[in-house]
């Protein structure tokens, strides 16, 4: 415990980032509504015609898994629709953005609660591991 | 780490080695193990010994808990084999794939399969916490830039390379089928260097996504091999209750349905083998 470098900038998406952002509570509930979003704080919503990912019981950010039932459901659930086939048929139909379904960066750890508006301004949503850049 | 002080270099990715010079790859996969005795381990595969080119060692395979991918693997390379050692993301956060993949590397084990897995209500532990830190287009990149780029995702640098051929695998047969071949370029540009398809009955959607990927590697200079595997139903035809064998894959395999003359086919094979 405790013996991280200080020289070290502090891991995002937790400790002081807890403090909710400025318009954090109408955020969420407006995306909570519109989209059953769980506040990961990385939203790539734009580009999964407004199909929140995370709401995939294995949490995939690019694309779906090859369990997905005949049918279009989901491996976990059978009853419910596989979030990525839903995501993948929305956006053909979004006017922007189409099938823009990009190579996501590893999400970082726990991001329940954080905002993505702030993370959009601040740039938070756009910083990935050194080991991730070519 | 250090793949090339080793020796051995003829056995170096020989499954990369075949996939891009386009010869036909005979590939088996292991049945689950579970047993610790690595005796009974090789002579589960034993009577395959000269006759394919790798064996793949599943990982934790339908969320069962078996022995580890790359024991077996190590295991199947100490009596001869290439070894396939399989890399899921469901038990095994960043850090524990990462020292895996190294592991496996500093083992001799050169071809390693990335894959999601499948979630942990499938198998025997279903209240076991499943992981999915990175899904499996993150993980093959990650895999490949430990290789060429020598440093962990953090950045930090590694003292040395591991010498590994990456798969990946791709369900042309799952929804949204459309989308099946922009995820497999997607791996493909993350660094798959092989890759293997479920099992395939229906050739004309196995041909149009064919000719959908070989499109879009060609255009984006790619050229991974590409296999077709029959070989899981193999597993289900000769299990030794024959009509059990025949309903795991009309109630397992995408695609199965619909083949009358397959399932017939497989029956008579089945009944042969047993």
């Amino acid at each position: 415990m405790g013996s991280a470098p200080s020289s070290q900038r502090p891991p995002t998406g937790v400790g002081p980032e807890a403090r909710p952002a400025p318009g954090h509570r109408r955020e969420r509930k407006a995306k909570e509504a519109a989209f059953d979003c769980r506040m990961c704080g990385q939203c790539i919503l734009h580009s999964t015609g407004l199909t929140c990912p995370m709401r995939c019981p294995k949490e995939l950010r690019n694309g779906p898994c090859g369990g997905v039932r005949r049918d279009g459901s989901c491996e976990v659930y059978p009853d419910r629709p596989c979030v990525w086939a839903l995501a993948w048929r929305r956006s053909q139909r979004l006017p922007l953005w189409r099938s823009d379904i990009h190579h996501v960066q590893p999400r970082r750890p726990p991001v329940g609660g954080t905002s993505s508006w702030a993370s959009f301004v601040t740039g938070r949503d756009r910083i990935v591991p050194d080991g991730w850049t070519r | 780490m250090s793949g090339s002080g080793t020796g051995e270099p003829e056995r170096r990715a020989a499954l990369g080695a075949i996939a891009s010079s386009g010869r036909f790859a005979v590939t088996a996969e292991m049945p689950t193990v579970d047993t610790a005795d690595p005796a009974a381990i090789a002579s589960l595969v034993a009577p395959l010994l000269g006759h394919v080119d790798a064996i793949s060692c599943t990982d934790n395979s339908g969320a069962h808990a078996h022995v580890s991918s790359v024991a077996v693997a190590k295991v199947l390379l100490d009596h001869g084999f290439e070894p396939i050692a399989q890399f899921a993301c469901r038990d095994r956060n960043r850090l524990a794939l990462q020292s895996d993949l190294l592991g496996a590397s500093a083992l001799g084990i050169r071809n390693i399969c990335i894959m999601t897995g499948d979630d942990v209500t499938a198998g025997d532990h279903p209240d076991a916490k499943r992981v999915f830190d990175l899904d499996s287009t993150q993980l093959i990149r990650i895999a490949s830039e430990l290789r060429d780029g020598e440093r962990y995702l953090s950045g930090r640098a590694l003292s040395g390379s591991p010498s590994y051929t990456i798969g990946a695998v791709e369900n042309p047969f799952a929804p949204p089928m459309e989308f099946r071949p922009a995820r497999l370029a997607k791996k493909i540009e993350a660094g798959a260097e092989f890759v293997f398809t479920q099992i395939a009955f229906d050739l004309d959607v196995l041909g149009r996504f064919m000719a959908q990927v070989v499109d879009r590697t060609a255009r984006a200079r790619r050229h991974p091999g590409v296999g077709v595997r029959p070989g899981i139903g193999a597993r289900g035809a000769v299990h030794p209750s024959r009509s059990r064998g025949t309903a795991f894959l009309t109630k397992s395999c995408a695609g199965w349905k619909g083949f009358p003359e397959t399932v017939r086919r497989t029956r008579v094979f089945a009944s042969r083998a047993t």
